[in-house]
C-alpha cells in the first residue's frame, strides 16, 4: 500500500486487510485530529479529504475514514485536518469557522473543517460561488450538537470571502499542487498478489483475486460492509476492492438503455443524472451524506439486499436488467424482478457479482417520481420510498409500476395496485381508489424504530395519491433538505407546471 | 466580597460586542490540536476496556462463566464485582447504582464485568464470549406501569396553591388529558471516557471527560477505599455533555481506576458509540397528566398535575429531575389554584440521568400544551391566552411561594411579537392555509422563564484559585469545566476586567480536583455564575493587596490608585501591569488567592413545599413558523425569531451560540429525535443510524437570535444571567407550531393531540385527528 497522507509518502503492507484509515491515523501516526463520533459514518467527526489523480486532474473527495479501510486509500493524496493549516495562518476554511464561532466543544469541527475545505477547494477550482445548498449539501454528513449550525453555515459561506480579505492567498488550491501530483503519478501501482487487500483495476485482475482467493470478501464502498468490523468487531481476511474495475464503472447512454456499472458511487450518478434525470438526481441527495454518496456504490445498494434500500425500488419502477458475472468470465442476465428472494436474499451464486444495471430509455422518458419518507430530511433511512412509473398511451395508462422499499421483507412492487391501475384513464379516481384498497390489501408491512405498520402502509397510499395527482397536473409539493422556496411559502405552489 | 473604590459588580455594559474574544480553544478546534482524553499518547502498557452487559431487564443471575473470556488473546484481567477493593456502589447522590452487578441486574445493558485487555478490539471480541444464565423476572418498563405498581426510586412531592380541587369543580370550562413525552440521547458527539493512571503512592490520577470531577474523585476513592486525597482528577475540556457526563462519567473513571490500581498499568475506558447509547442514562420521558380550569376568556382559575417521570432503575439525580419540571409546570403562567405532584417512576431501564434543561423542559411543554389547547377552545390566537396569564403585578406568585417580579417576561414578549411580525404573519397563514388543500402552515410563540439556581441549595457555591506571575501574567483554575460553552472565556474575562488588564494575559488552567476542592458540578447553567463570581472574588482580593501595597509604596490615596486598559495608575504616575506586579512582588506582596461564592437568598423548604429555590429567572421567547405536508406529515421550520435574555451579556457572541445551539437541540428533541424500545426492555434506536439528530438541512434560513437587552436584577456576575439551558425550551415554540398547523385542519376549533417527539408520523395522526374532528362536526366545550 502507497499513499500520500499530507506530504508525507506511506508504504506499507503490515496492515489487518479491514484496518480502517481513522485507525490508522490515530494509532499509527499520532494524527489525533480526525476523530471517532460514531464509528459507523453517521456523524462525521472522521472526515478526511482525499485527492485523486485522474488524467491530470487532481479531484478531491470527501469520505469516513472510520468505516474506510485505509488500504482502499493506495495511490491517493490523503488530507487530514493536520495538513491545511500552516504554521502561523490558518485555512480559509478554518480562519472562516473561528470568525463565525463556528466551533463550541470542538470534537466535531476538525470533521466540518474538511467537508468545507472541501468544498472549497472544488469551487474555487470550478471558479464557481459557493451558496447555502451547496454548503449544506457538503455538510450534510457531520452532525454538530453545541451550535445549532448556522454558525458553521455562516463559515461556509464567508470562506471565499475571508481568503479574498486576505493580502497574500492563503495556499495555491491542492488540486493544483504539481508536488503532490508528481508523487502520485510517481506511485507504484498496485500489483501485489500476496496483499490482503487486492485493487483490481480491471476484469482480467479481477477474476485472476477472485480465483486464487476463493474465501475472499468482496467491497466497493464498504459503507455497509464496514459496519460489521467497526460495530460487530468482526475481523476479515482477504478483502478484494471492486471498486475501481473501469469496466463496473460505466455509466453510458446507448441506443436503447442506459447502463450503470456496479461499482459506480452514489455521488457519479448524482452528477450525472442532475441535467438529465433529475428525479433520480432528486432521490439521491436525499440518500446518505455526501461523505457516503462519495463511497458507497448502487451495486452494493441493490446487492446488500436491504429491503430498505432507495435504489431497489427505483430499479424496479424501471424493469432495470442486472448483469451478473461470474468468477469464471461468464455472464448472465436476471431482471429485476426476479432478483430478490427473500429477506437478504439474492439471486446471486457464490462465485457471482453484480457488473451492471440496464435500464431502458423509453421507461427513463415516462413519467416517473420518487418520494421517500424518514423522519430527517438528510441521511436518514427511510420508513417508506415509493418509485413511480406511469406510461401514458392515449390517456390511458397502459403500464404501472408502483415500487416499494420498507413495505416488506424485500423491496416489493404493488401488483394488484398496479393492475387496477393499468388500462385505466389517467384522471380516473376511482381507479385511483381500487388501487389504494388493493394495496391495502396486498402489503402487509412491520413496525419498527422508525415507523408503524400504519404509517408505512397509509404513507404507501397517500404517496401512490400524490404521484397520480402529479401525473394529472396538480401541483403538490415535495420537501427535501433544500429551504422550501419563496414561492411555495406565499402562494404553496412552484409557480411552473411540472414536465 | 472585598469592595474596592470603583464597584465591579455594578460596571453595567462591561463586555462591548465587537471587542470579544472567540472561544479560547477556537483556534485549536479548527486545526484539530484541542486535546480530548482519547487524542492523549498513550502508554505501551496500556489497557483498554469493555464490559460485559445484561441482556435482560430485570433478572437474577443465576450463573457466570468467564473462562473463554480470559482465554480471549490480548485479554490481560477480568473482574467481577467481588474484585472491586472498597465500595461496588458509585451512586451520585443516594445509592443503588453499582459499578458492576452482583447475583442481580435491573436493566439491559449494565455492566456484570469488566475486561481489560491490550486493545478495546481484543476487549470487544473477548466480552462477547461469556456465558451468563439469567432467571428472568418480571420487567416494570413503562412509568404507567410504574405509577399502577406503586413502584418509586424515591418518594412523591407535591407542590400545591390556593385550593385547586375546589376552584377547578366551579371553573366554566375544563380541560382533561394526558401527554406523553420521550426523551433524549444526549449524542455528545465524544463519548463516554476516562484514562486512569496509578501513582506510586497506590493512588490514582484519572483524566476524565466528566462535568463534575470532585464526584469522579470522591467515587474513584470509594471504590478503591482510599482517602479522596489520594486520587487526583483532572478534566481540560469534553466533547460536549449537556447533563450526560454529570453523574454517569464517574463509572468510566472509577472502573479504569480499579484496573489501573490492580494491574499497575495505566488504563483507558473509552465507551463505543453503541455501548455509550445502550449504557448511559438519557432525558426522562415523562407521562403528564393534567386538568385545568379557566375562564370564557381563557384565564387559568385553576391546574391539577400529575407528572410521572421514567427514572430507571436507581434515583441517580432524578429527585432533582422531577422536581425542576414541577418548578417549571407553571413555566411564564401565573396559577391561581394548583396542585402539582412529580413522582419518581421506578423502570427497569437505564437510569435516566441529567439533561440540559433537568426535568423543567418537560414542566414548560406542559404548559405550552394547555395554552395551545385552551385557545383554540375559546376560540383566540394562542398568543392572546399566554398575555393574558403570563405572570404580571398582582399575578406574580409561582405555585411554589417565589416572587415573578422584575417585570421581563411580558415586555419581552411584546417585544418579540412586534419585531417578529407576529399578527400581520398570523394573518397570513390564516389565508394561505384557507386556499391551500395540501400545506398547512403553524405559528407559536412560546416563552420560558428558567429558574436559576441548583435546587439542591449546598451545590451553590462556587471555588477559583488565582496566581499572578513576576511577568504580570495570570493563571486561573476553577470549579467549572469547559464543555463547549465558553466557561473558560468567559472566566477570562471577567478576571481580565476585575483587574483592568488585557484579556490576553489571563491564561485559564485544565480543572483539577488538586487546584480546587469540592467543586460543584458544571451544571444547572450555574457554570459563570457560580465559577465566575469565585474568580472575581479571587481577583479583588489580589486587586486589594495591590492597592494596600500602592498606598504604602507611593504614599497615594486609595482612590489614586487604578488599573485600566492593562495601565496601574498610581496619581499622577502610571506604570506598565508587569512592572508594578515585578515591584509588588519585590516587596513581598502575596500574589496568588482563592476566591469563594455561595449564591444568596435561596432556600425552599420541602416539608411546606415553599420557599425561594432560585436566585433569579432566565427568560427569553421564541417565534416559529412551520410548513407541513399533508400527504406525509413531513415538515420545515422556515422561520424563528427569538429574543433572549442574558441580562448584561459577558461575551455575546458566545450567549447567541448556547441560545442557537440549545435551541436547535431543543427542536430536535421534538422532532426528529425519538428514542425506542421493544417490550423486553431493549433500547432499539442505539445508533445514530437510527437516531436522528438535527442536521444542517433542519434549520431555517431565517434565523434570528437577538439578545434582551436588560441587567439582571440580582447581584450576579458583572449583572450578566445564565444562558446554557433556557434556551432549550425555545425549541417547544416548533412542536406548538406543529400543533397549530395541525390544528388548522379543523379550523382551530381543537387543538389535536400531538406526540412528542412530533415525528412526521405524530403530525400526520395529528392531522388526521383534527381532521376527522371537523368532519365529525362537534365541538366538546
Amino acid at each position: 500500500m502507497q499513499f500520500i497522507l499530507n506530504d508525507e509518502l506511506i508504504d506499507d503492507n503490515t496492515l489487518p486487510s479491514d484496518f480502517t484509515a481513522l485507525r490508522y491515523l490515530r494509532e499509527k501516526r499520532g494524527l489525533t485530529g480526525t476523530k471517532e463520533g460514531c464509528a459507523s459514518g453517521d456523524c462525521g467527526a472522521c472526515t478526511l479529504l482525499v485527492g485523486a489523480l485522474e488524467n491530470g486532474e487532481l479531484t478531491y473527495s470527501t469520505l469516513n475514514s472510520c468505516i474506510t479501510p485505509v488500504q482502499s486509500l493506495s495511490g491517493k493524496h490523503v488530507v487530514s485536518v493536520e495538513y491545511l493549516s500552516k504554521v502561523d495562518e490558518l485555512h480559509p476554511a478554518q480562519q472562516a469557522m473561528v470568525e463565525s464561532h463556528g466551533s463550541q466543544c470542538g470534537f466535531c469541527t476538525p470533521g466540518f473543517v474538511l467537508s468545507l475545505a472541501g468544498l472549497y477547494e472544488n469551487k474555487q477550482n470550478a471558479d464557481q460561488p459557493i451558496d447555502r445548498e451547496a454548503v449544506c449539501d457538503a455538510i450534510s454528513g457531520n452532525l454538530c450538537r453545541c451550535t445549532g449550525y448556522r454558525p458553521i453555515i455562516e463559515a461556509g459561506l464567508s470562506m471565499i470571502k475571508v481568503q479574498e480579505a486576505k493580502e497574500t492567498p492563503f495556499i495555491e488550491l491542492m488540486s493544483k499542487n504539481e508536488g503532490i501530483k508528481s508523487l502520485l503519478e510517481n506511485l507504484q501501482a498496485e500489483a501485489n498478489a500476496k496483499s490482503n487487500y487486492l485493487q483490481p483495476t480491471n476484469l482480467e485482475q479481477l477474476a485472476q483475486a477472485l480465483t486464487s482467493n476463493p474465501g475472499a470478501t468482496l467491497i466497493a464502498g464498504g459503507t455497509d460492509l464496514m459496519l460489521e468490523n467497526t460495530q460487530r468487531y468482526r475481523d476479515f481476511d482477504t478483502l478484494i476492492d471492486v471498486s475501481s474495475v473501469v469496466e463496473l464503472k460505466t455509466l453510458d447512454i446507448g441506443a436503447i438503455t442506459l447502463t450503470i456499472g456496479a461499482s459506480v458511487t452514489y455521488s457519479e450518478l448524482e452528477d450525472f443524472s442532475k441535467i438529465l434525470y433529475p428525479q433520480i438526481h432528486g432521490l439521491l441527495s436525499r440518500i446518505a451524506s455526501r461523505q457516503i454518496r462519495n463511497r458507497g456504490t448502487i451495486g452494493g445498494n441493490v446487492a446488500n439486499a436491504s429491503p430498505i434500500a432507495d435504489l431497489p425500488p427505483l430499479l424496479l419502477a424501471f424493469d432495470a436488467d442486472i448483469q451478473l458475472l461470474k468468477t469464471d468470465g461468464s455472464t448472465r442476465t436476471v431482471n429485476i424482478n426476479d432478483f430478490y428472494q427473500g429477506y437478504k436474499q439474492t439471486q446471486l451464486a457464490k462465485d457471482e457479482m453484480i457488473a451492471s444495471f440496464d435500464l431502458s430509455l423509453d421507461k427513463l422518458a415516462q413519467f416517473h417520481r420518487f418520494y421517500k419518507v424518514s423522519k430527517r430530511m438528510e441521511d436518514d433511512i427511510s420508513s417508506v420510498m415509493l418509485a413511480v412509473r406511469f406510461e401514458v398511451d392515449n390517456g390511458k395508462l397502459s403500464d404501472v409500476r408502483l415500487a416499494f422499499g420498507g413495505m416488506a421483507a424485500t423491496p416489493i412492487r404493488g401488483l394488484k395496485a398496479e393492475a387496477a391501475l393499468t388500462d385505466r384513464a389517467i384522471n380516473d379516481e376511482q381507479a385511483l381508489n381500487q388501487a389504494i384498497d388493493a394495496l391495502r390489501n396486498e402489503l402487509t408491512p412491520m413496525s419498527d424504530m422508525r415507523a408503524s405498520a400504519k404509517y408505512r402502509l397509509d404513507m404507501a397510499c397517500n404517496l401512490i395519491r400524490k404521484a397520480w395527482l402529479e401525473l394529472n397536473g396538480t401541483e403538490v409539493v415535495t420537501f427535501s433538505g433544500h429551504a422550501v422556496s419563496d414561492s411555495i411559502l406565499s402562494t404553496g405552489s412552484e409557480g411552473s407546471t411540472h414536465a | 466580597m472585598r469592595k474596592l473604590p470603583q464597584d465591579f459588580t455594578l460596571d453595567t455594559k462591561a463586555f462591548k460586542k465587537g471587542l470579544l474574544p472567540v472561544h479560547e480553544s477556537s483556534i485549536k478546534h479548527v486545526t484539530g490540536q484541542a486535546v480530548y482524553i482519547d487524542d492523549m499518547p498513550e502508554w505501551p502498557n496500556e489497557l483498554h476496556v469493555a464490559t460485559g452487559l445484561s441482556t435482560e431487564a430485570h433478572a437474577d443471575i443465576v450463573s457466570i462463566n468467564l473462562d473463554k473470556v480470559r482465554a480471549y488473546p490480548g485479554v490481560v484481567d477480568v473482574i467481577v464485582q467481588a474484585d472491586i477493593p472498597g465500595e461496588v456502589d458509585v451512586s451520585p447522590v443516594l445509592s443503588g447504582d453499582l459499578l458492576l452487578a452482583g447475583d442481580f441486574v435491573h436493566f439491559i445493558g449494565q455492566s456484570i464485568f469488566a475486561v481489560a485487555a491490550t486493545s478495546l478490539r481484543a476487549a470487544k471480541q473477548a466480552v462477547a464470549l461469556a456465558e451468563i444464565e439469567y432467571k428472568t423476572r418480571e420487567a416494570t418498563l413503562h412509568p404507567r406501569q410504574s405509577l399502577e405498581r406503586q413502584e418509586f426510586v424515591l418518594p412523591t412531592h407535591t407542590i400545591s396553591c390556593g385550593d385547586a380541587k375546589g376552584a377547578l369543580e366551579s371553573a366554566p370550562n375544563k380541560l382533561k388529558s394526558d401527554l406523553y413525552i420521550k426523551g433524549q440521547e444526549h449524542f455528545y458527539l465524544e463519548g463516554q471516557i476516562s484514562v486512569a493512571t496509578p501513582n506510586e503512592d497506590g493512588g490514582v490520577q484519572v483524566f476524565a471527560s466528566s462535568q463534575h470531577p470532585a464526584e469522579v474523585q470522591k467515587l474513584v476513592a470509594r471504590v478503591l477505599g482510599l482517602p479522596v486525597a489520594q486520587v487526583l482528577v483532572e478534566v481540560r475540556r469534553m466533547g460536549g455533555g449537556f447533563g450526560g457526563k454529570e453523574s454517569q462519567a464517574a463509572v468510566l473513571g472509577c472502573m479504569a481506576a480499579v484496573l489501573a490500581v490492580r494491574n499497575r498499568r495505566p488504563v483507558k475506558y473509552r465507551m463505543p458509540r453503541q455501548d455509550d447509547m445502550v449504557q448511559t442514562g438519557k432525558r426522562h420521558d415523562f407521562w403528564n397528566s393534567y386538568e385545568v380550569g379557566f375562564s370564557n376568556e381563557g384565564e387559568i382559575i385553576a391546574a391539577e398535575y400529575d407528572m410521572v417521570g421514567k427514572c430507571g432503575c436507581t434515583a441517580d439525580l432524578s429527585d432533582g429531575v422531577v422536581d425542576r419540571a414541577m418548578f417549571h409546570a407553571d413555566n411564564a403562567y401565573f396559577l391561581p389554584n394548583a396542585r402539582i405532584s412529580g413522582y419518581r417512576g421506578k423502570t427497569h431501564t437505564v437510569s435516566n440521568t441529567a439533561f440540559r434543561g433537568f426535568g423543567g423542559p418537560k414542566g414548560v411543554i406542559l404548559a405550552e400544551n394547555v395554552i395551545e389547547e385552551i385557545a383554540c377552545a375559546v376560540g383566540k390566537d394562542s398568543l392572546d391566552i399566554r398575555k393574558l396569564n403570563c405572570y404580571q403585578a398582582n399575578k406574580d406568585t409561582t405555585p411554589y411561594g417565589q416572587k415573578v417580579d422584575d417585570d421581563v417576561l411580558l415586555t419581552l414578549i411584546e417585544e418579540l411579537e412586534t419585531s417578529s411580525d407576529y399578527r400581520a404573519r398570523r394573518e397570513s397563514i390564516k389565508a394561505f392555509n384557507k386556499q391551500n388543500p395540501f400545506l398547512k402552515k403553524g405559528l407559536a410563540l412560546t416563552p420560558v422563564k428558567f429558574g436559576i439556581s441548583f435546587t439542591s441549595k449546598h451545590l451553590n457555591q462556587g471555588g477559583a484559585l488565582l496566581h499572578i506571575y513576576t511577568d504580570g501574567s495570570v493563571h486561573v483554575s476553577h470549579g467549572g469545566t469547559e464543555m463547549g460553552q465558553g466557561l473558560y472565556t468567559k472566566v477570562a474575562q471577567i478576571v481580565a476586567k476585575a483587574f483592568g488588564i488585557d484579556y490576553q494575559r489571563v491564561n485559564v488552567g485544565s480543572t483539577r480536583t488538586d487546584k480546587v476542592p469540592n467543586a460543584s458540578p458544571t451544571a444547572a447553567s450555574a457554570g459563570t455564575d457560580l465559577n465566575g463570581m469565585a474568580a472575581l472574588d479571587a481577583a479583588l482580593t489580589i486587586k486589594s493587596r495591590l492597592q494596600e501595597f500602592a498606598m504604602e509604596h507611593f504614599g497615594i490615596a486609595a482612590d489614586a490608585f487604578a488599573i485600566e486598559d492593562d495601565q496601574v495608575i498610581l496619581g499622577s504616575e502610571t506604570m506598565s501591569f508587569p512592572e508594578f506586579i515585578k515591584l509588588a512582588y519585590m516587596n513581598r506582596v502575596s500574589l496568588s488567592s482563592t476566591g469563594f461564592y455561595k449564591t444568596p437568598k435561596i432556600g425552599y423548604d420541602r416539608k411546606a413545599a415553599k420557599g425561594r429555590p432560585f436566585l433569579y429567572f432566565a427568560n427569553g421567547a421564541a417565534v416559529s413558523e412551520v410548513i407541513v405536508d399533508t400527504f406525509t406529515g413531513e415538515y420545515k421550520v422556515t422561520q424563528v425569531d427569538i429574543l433572549h435574555d442574558v441580562g448584561d451579556s459577558i461575551n455575546a457572541d458566545l450567549d447567541i451560540g448556547q441560545i442557537e445551539g440549545a435551541f436547535v437541540q431543543g427542536m430536535g428533541w421534538l422532532t426528529s429525535e425519538e428514542l425506542s424500545w421493544d417490550d423486553k426492555g431493549r433500547i432499539t434506536t442505539n445508533s445514530p443510524a437510527n437516531y436522528k439528530i438535527p442536521t444542517s438541512a433542519d434549520i431555517p434560513e431565517k434565523f434570528n437570535v437577538k439578545l434582551f437587552d436588560r441587567p439582571n436584577s440580582e447581584e450576579s456576575v458583572y449583572r450578566s444571567k445564565a444562558v446554557g439551558e433556557p434556551p432549550l425550551m425555545l425549541g417547544i415554540s416548533v412542536w406548538c407550531a406543529l400543533k397549530d398547523a395541525c390544528a388548522a385542519m379543523a379550523d382551530h376549533k381543537i387543538s389535536p393531540p400531538l406526540s412528542v417527539p412530533a415525528t412526521p408520523e405524530a403530525v400526520f395522526y395529528a392531522m388526521q385527528a383534527a381532521q376527522n374532528h371537523k368532519t365529525g362536526g362537534e365541538v366538546s366545550l
